[in-house]
């Protein structure tokens, strides 16, 4: 028995229950484009209901972690594990609004055909996804170099993105009539992105939580990006 | 890090064949709160003691190294004890209030050390002394009340009070918390801030959130040697050693 037995359980509890948080996010975001993909109208309502429970599980995750800092009052390392945790779970819940955003597209583009194939999309939609995981793996095992490795992906993320981008405007350029179809399908891929930037955040927090280091990880360098940022 | 106060160059002191702080070299800054913290029987009381000579008073004792106060060796041949202790006050774990008046037991410093020329400058002293251990405004309507009538809080901040009238330039704080409930607490713990303006504070504490809270610097103790001794910020968000952060999070110790 360790001197702390009962913190280190409740500390590794609400590790445990951030992971599931985690591949809660992870799947809505993959089924929110395969649900796109399909164009499954149910399938998009039933996501949107989802999201309630990741909120849910974000506010638990929170009042645990506010337990734990108010019965245990931890220190350094502790410390730094509940707060990276407070705040990942909160990119995770913003990750999982991205997804439910995507669904509402779905609907809102109803019974329309898409204006394209999905192509890219899908592509950034499993980029992200395996980004994610990795992160979340990284914050597990505590292994920063893992962490300082995948924001360098994201710029993968934004290349399909401005491919994107450019493909649309395409096809607005030949047909005006299908700006609002494009313009829905430009949504979905800004959601993919800021989903991969959301990754980049996590990754400081497992840097913060071996090191105490605060960083900034990841050249935001993408051309397209600033006019979209400043909005 | 700013004025020196302190200045100690490998100290080792022994119980006859016991060694209970081992090489110990630090620097305590002046008008900053340093606080001392580590596991019972770490040597941190001991080395507290040191800073005053308090231990000459055990005896086979033996003190290696030098303890420098404002540059001087307080272990020097020639120096003058009773002086030290006057400029380095301590406070200890109980308050231990004199089984005399409020008064009294301010003045007892200042009379026997002839602090004040007349009985104004002693009413003066008293009252000056009080305030500083914000202790004034709770027992100016009755200075000539038993001290022992007081709560266990007011009687540890009329010790500070005493502490504070023979005009020290440090003040040592062995536990000065340790018997107060939450609220005594938190007075002390003002209380020391605001006396940091003026002096030299260390303090040991078991209390890690209270060194957390109130100290400027951090020293661990570890079986009687001096482990990590850092800003408090550092200390307690990301020590350098692990043996600290083991016993600030609770697994060591």
């Amino acid at each position: 028995m360790t001197i702390r037995e009962t913190f280190e359980r409740e500390l590794q509890r609400l590790q445990d229950e951030m992971l599931i948080l985690g591949s809660m996010v992870s799947n809505a975001i993959t089924e929110s484009v395969d649900i796109l993909k399909r164009r499954d109208m149910d399938g998009a309502r039933q996501l949107i209901a989802q999201d309630r429970l990741i909120n849910e599980k974000r506010f638990h995750i929170e009042e645990e972690a506010l337990i734990l800092i108010a019965t245990q009052q931890p220190m350094a390392g502790d410390l730094r594990v509940i707060a990276a945790v407070l705040d990942i779970a909160h990119e995770l819940e913003r990750i999982g609004d991205y997804a439910k955003g995507i669904a509402r597209i779905n609907l809102m583009i109803g019974e329309k055909p898409l204006v394209k194939p999905l192509v890219d999309v899908p592509r950034m939609a499993e980029k992200a996804r395996s980004m994610l995981e990795r992160a979340l793996d990284a914050f597990v095992r505590r292994d920063v170099e893992q962490a300082r490795a995948i924001p360098a992906e994201d710029d993968e993320v934004d290349s399909l993105y401005e491919q994107v981008y450019r493909e649309l405007i395409t096809y607005i350029l030949a047909d005006p009539g299908c700006i609002e179809g494009a313009n829905y399908l430009l949504w979905v891929a800004h959601n993919l992105e800021r989903t991969a930037d959301r990754v980049t955040n996590i990754c400081e927090r497992v840097i913060f939580t071996v090191t105490g280091e605060m960083v900034e990880l990841g050249e935001r360098n993408s051309r397209l990006l600033e006019p979209i940022r400043k909005t | 890090m700013t004025t020196l106060k302190f200045l100690l160059e490998h100290l080792n002191f022994y119980y006859g064949g016991y060694q209970a702080l081992i090489d110990i070299s630090m620097k305590i800054p002046d008008r900053q709160i340093t606080a001392l913290i580590g596991p019972s029987g770490c040597g941190k009381s001991t080395f507290l003691r040191c800073l005053n000579r308090m231990n000459d008073t055990i005896p086979g004792v033996r003190v290696e190294g030098r303890v420098l106060l404002d540059g001087q060796d307080i272990y020097a041949p020639g120096v003058d004890v009773v002086n030290l202790r006057r400029r380095v006050g301590m406070v200890f774990q109980r308050p231990n209030p004199f089984p005399q008046s409020v008064f009294d037991n301010v003045a007892f410093g200042p009379r026997v050390l002839g602090l004040a020329s007349s009985r104004d400058e002693l009413v003066w002293l008293v009252e000056k002394s009080l305030k500083a251990a914000a202790l004034w405004d709770e027992v100016k309507d009755n200075l000539k009340q038993d001290a022992l009538s007081l709560s266990l809080g007011q009687q540890q901040r009329l010790c500070i009070a005493r502490a504070i009238a023979v005009a020290p330039e440090v003040i040592l704080m062995d536990e000065p918390c340790s018997a107060l409930d939450p609220i005594a607490t938190l007075e002390i713990e003002e209380l020391m801030k605001q006396l940091k303006e003026q002096y030299c504070i260390v303090i040991v504490t078991h209390n890690m959130q209270q060194a957390a809270r109130v100290s400027d610097w951090t020293g661990f103790f570890w079986l009687g040697k001096l482990v990590e001794f850092d800003e408090t910020q550092a200390i307690f968000t990301r020590p350098a050693q692990k043996l600290t952060e083991d016993y600030i999070t609770g697994r060591a110790g």
